[in-house]
């Protein structure tokens, strides 16, 4: 099939609105009579809570409701689906009842006929707190001594889990040097542009509710929502309407959720709550926050024998929806892209009175290309190599895929050495070399990074899912031609309406804007998983692709009755059957063998109204004669069901794996410690593309966050569990000026795991770059004896090594 | 106790009464229905609810609608003309300038007063320039070639 549009630079469909200000996102949606919520959420880290009183709230003009924890208890938990053996799963109300376990903790919500009410009524809310023992180390939330947060536990620890495959104790000891550093991945907030947001709305005679929620996954969402409320699933709707970002953020299923559409059910009334920054920085999911010691044994020519990665995994004061699962991703990629025969993950994780981990963009897996690359670079110092030789000489070939890891993951296909070498020949990474000697010569601090990584994507089997792994596609030719497609992913800001468009236009033959790509409502699309783990097009996709091809084997079926053929003799090509030999019967029947009767309708008679007539031109039918056809349901082949609809529900055998190399270039200026970020050099390899502009703009975004993490963001809080960074102000999203031109390029290695020959590229830019970056700024700073600093490196870090290291 | 107000919103006239705390990005949105301008921090530092206040791009969430009284205002809405869209626009959607588009309205107007001071910048400049807004999702190299596009075609 041609493809005028796979693989091409195609502009996004759903831009027009967003770039008018037309789009609706949750907030945008106005219906009458809508109440406004506002919550009382905890001011202290760990308290019990000895008074709530509303009383004064309630009185308050506008105010049509106060409900706190003992009025909701009704309302189930907020659920972990994260299933790990001897998990402690504390019960996770929706609204703090005895007990505030972090700053933000929802403890009460107010119900008002407009918001500014409803913040003011907030304020009327009288909270008796008693001050309880604070949890905020990592580390030490494990230790005896600490204080408990969930005192029906006895301690802080809700799993420990030991994974891994090969003698790791035999492989370190048989190894010539052994290399332990302890490595830091901080607390991150996702910050979506957009917070999240709800509407509700109950209507009490159709009993139904609908709930509007700025989210990734409205499926999974209206199943726990059906749960957590007591609502059948079949009377409840879930829509996102456009989202502003999710990042894994949104990939949850938050308290507010669960209590909106309990409101709207108890006031018959539409219900808002849009969440403020100050309340996305503290009551939306975490990412990161592990605390852990690398330890990786190697041959004096570099070969690695075995890694071991004990860590402390900060989950929070609760779990949320994929909370615990996500160091368990750690531990999965924990081979990175070489051959390791001995691997060994110790994974402690511990509550502490903060917010919960979760889910945020690379979701475990940049923590462990964070780790894995670290760790090559601390042998490469060790052995004084070059660390690209390093990584080279770890490299499994090509030829060896599916490669098996000691981590028990099957890698679907590489060529890790053709990216490198593409990247390392991009940057000109001998003569970067030069320039580095020559500037160190000169006084200067030019660092290089290097990284390569490989990812896992395509989340992917249901075997390895907590709920389903599949994706689901409805492709369907409307009576007028125009193709419709029901998508179970649910994209927000990636541009599937446009990908899975440009795939069904070139499948179909169509035009671009004939295809209109449906996603995010529950009522409309048929269940679906959702948008996360760089899943969408590798799963999602391929589920439009093979309903295509379903879909076309109807319509060749029924374009062959039209033309009076066998099947098997007709071709489609350009949007048109056509027969190689016509039906001797049509022919005997005193039909021209060149004209096929088109159906006949009897005047008054047809339902489509002033709908056109099939066209059976000569030996050809197009696509909309086709599905005419099938609507009007007057001339099918015998027994055929009429309409011309394929649903395809895609269950992937394996997971893919894209790779790549990252090699960022520094300089530090040493009067300030601050770090300029010269160049930035990355050659991603995501499979097949189809659109290419997505891919550098997914990558371009991903290696953006990895630089907030390698030098800007953390999410800290005090020693009283305050949160410092609970701003914009405070917490550093990275803005344009901080940031280096990219020079990026591809390498395509199709995965073999779809059809569509695709991987993934959501989280290849915060997976790959941020090891790149820091190990350029250490490298920058080798001449000082440094070979491992914690992120985000600060100036005033990178100052203070300087100026030590002066004599 | 409210307060009469008058704006020119896109070029038409709104007199309304409103409370003196109102801010005028909420006045947009929840008065006027004019919901293409966001509110993504409420502290003035990310950008979504830019707007441009008598030639100047300001941050919506938080100027009162009472300090407009008076002032001629753009938003997002009022960009395009006769259906045809402003240069920055069409550049954002050319260059793959916007993903999840929450930061687009407000990134979109403080780059078209960006070209309006400066309509040949450099990539330096654009950066510079867009320092007040915000964008999680595009690494803003796609913005820069957004804006880049439409300084060549004003």
């Amino acid at each position: 099939m041609p493809q005028k549009y796979v693989g091409q630079r195609v502009k996004r469909t759903e831009d027009p609105r967003l770039i008018k200000g037309l789009a609706h996102y949750v907030d945008d949606i106005r219906l009458p009579d809508t109440l406004h919520v506002s919550f009382v959420r905890s001011i202290y880290a760990h308290a019990r809570l000895t008074n709530v009183d509303v009383s004064e709230a309630l009185q308050a003009p506008g105010v049509v409701a106060v409900y706190t924890g003992r009025d909701v208890e009704k309302i189930g938990p907020v659920p972990c689906a994260g299933a790990l053996p001897d998990l402690k799963v504390p019960d996770h109300r929706v609204l703090a009842r005895d007990k505030v376990y972090f700053v933000g903790h929802p403890i009460a919500c107010v119900v008002a006929t407009d918001a500014y009410t409803a913040r003011d009524a907030v304020d009327a809310v009288a909270v008796d707190y008693e001050e309880l023992p604070v949890v905020v180390d990592t580390e030490a939330a494990a230790q005896a001594d600490s204080p408990v947060i969930h005192e029906s536990f006895g301690d802080n620890i809700a799993y420990k889990l030991t994974a891994g495959e090969g003698d790791i104790e035999a492989a370190l000891a048989a190894a010539t040097h052994v290399i332990k550093q302890r490595i830091i991945n901080q607390r991150l907030a996702p910050v979506a542009m957009e917070p999240r947001g709800v509407l509700a709305r109950y209507l009490p005679g159709e009993q139904e509710l609908t709930v509007w929620s700025s989210t990734q996954i409205p499926h999974l969402l209206r199943t726990q929502l059906a749960l957590m409320i007591g609502m059948p699933e079949n009377k409840l709707r879930v829509i996102a309407p456009e989202v502003g970002g999710g990042f894994g953020s949104k990939l949850n299923v938050y308290a507010e959720e669960a209590l909106l559409g309990w409101i709207s059910m108890q006031t018959a009334k539409p219900c808002k709550w849009i969440e403020t920054r100050r309340e996305n920085m503290q009551a939306t999911i975490h990412g990161r926050d592990q605390v852990g010691e690398i330890e990786i044994g190697c041959n004096a020519d570099g070969t690695i024998t075995g890694l071991r990665y004990n860590v402390f995994a900060d989950l929070g004061a609760y779990h949320q929806l994929l909370t615990p699962a996500i160091p368990t991703l750690t531990g999965l990629m924990l081979s990175g892209c070489y051959k390791i025969p001995a691997i060994q993950i110790n994974v402690t994780g511990v509550f502490t009175n903060k917010m919960a981990t979760d889910a945020y963009r690379g979701a475990g897996r940049p923590e462990a290309t964070y780790v894995v690359e670290r760790a090559l670079d601390l042998v490469a110092a060790e052995l004084q190599l070059d660390p690209v030789e390093v990584r080279r000489r770890n490299f499994p070939k090509p030829e060896e895929f599916p490669f098996k890891t000691a981590t028990g993951l099957f890698y679907d296909s590489g060529n890790y050495e053709g990216a490198l070498d593409k990247a390392l020949e991009n940057a000109d990474y001998a003569k970067l070399r030069e320039e580095q000697k020559q500037a160190r010569d000169e006084g200067r601090l030019l660092g290089i990074g290097v990284s390569t990584y490989v990812e896992i994507c395509a989340l992917g089997p249901s075997q390895a899912m907590p709920a389903g792994g599949w994706e689901s596609a409805t492709v369907r030719i409307e009576p007028t031609g125009k193709v419709t497609i029901l998508t179970g992913a649910s994209p927000h800001g990636q541009g599937q309406e446009t990908s899975f468009a440009q795939l069904a236009a070139d499948e179909l033959g169509v035009d671009l804007n004939d295809v209109t790509v449906i996603h995010g409502d529950t009522s409309i699309v048929q269940y679906g998983i959702g948008t996360f783990g760089s899943r969408a097009t590798a799963v999602g996709g391929t589920a439009v692709y093979i309903a295509i091809e379903k879909l076309k084997e109807k319509a060749t079926k029924i374009a062959a009755h039209l033309l009076g053929a066998e099947a098997s003799s007709v071709a489609f090509a350009d949007g048109k059957f056509s027969a190689q030999e016509v039906k001797q019967a049509a022919a005997a029947a005193g039909a021209d063998p060149g004209e096929v009767p088109a159906p006949v309708l009897p005047a008054g008679q047809d339902p489509a109204g002033a709908l056109p007539e099939p066209e059976t031109n000569g030996k050809r039918v197009s696509l909309q004669d086709v599905a005419l056809a099938a609507h009007l349901a007057k001339e099918l082949p015998p027994d055929m069901e009429p309409g011309l609809s394929a649903t395809y529900f895609f269950e992937p055998k394996n997971f893919t794996f894209p790779f790549g190399t990252h090699i960022c270039v520094v300089e530090i200026d040493r009067e300030t410690g601050e770090i300029k970020l010269v160049r930035y050099v990355a050659v991603d390899d995501c499979g097949k593309v189809i659109n290419p502009m997505l891919v550098d703009g997914q990558v371009q975004g991903g290696i953006v966050q990895s630089i907030g993490q390698a030098l800007y963001e953390a999410v800290v809080y005090d020693e009283a569990g305050q949160l410092i960074t609970g701003t914009l102000m405070d917490y550093a999203v990275p803005r344009a000026k901080m940031i280096p031109w990219f020079e990026l390029d591809r390498t395509e290695t199709p995965s073999p795991v779809n059809p569509l020959g695709v991987k993934g590229v959501g989280e290849a830019g915060t997976i790959g770059a941020t090891p790149a970056i820091v190990s350029a700024v250490v490298d920058a700073l080798a001449p000082f004896g440094i070979r491992h600093i914690d992120m985000p490196i600060k100036p005033e870090t990178v100052w203070r090594i300087i100026n030590n290291g002066r004599q | 106790m409210k307060r009469a107000i008058n704006v020119n919103i896109n070029g038409t006239e709104h007199a309304r009464e409103v409370e003196p705390r109102l801010l005028l990005v909420h006045f947009l949105r929840d008065v006027l229905g004019l919901t293409g301008t966001h509110v993504g921090c409420e502290t003035s530092l990310c950008g979504a609810c830019t707007v441009i206040i008598d030639g100047q791009a300001a941050k919506s969430c938080t100027i009162f609608a009472v300090q407009a009284d008076g002032a001629k205002v753009t938003t997002i809405e009022g960009l395009a003309h006769n259906g045809e869209l402003h240069p920055v626009q069409q550049g954002f959607w050319e260059c793959h300038g916007l993903q999840c588009g929450y930061c687009t309205p407000g990134m979109i107007m403080a780059a078209t007063q960006l070209l309006e001071r400066n309509s040949s910048p450099t990539r330096e400049e654009i950066r510079h320039g867009l320092e007040g807004n915000l964008c999680r999702c595009t690494g803003y190299q796609h913005i820069v070639e957004a804006v880049e596009y439409a300084a060549k075609n004003q």
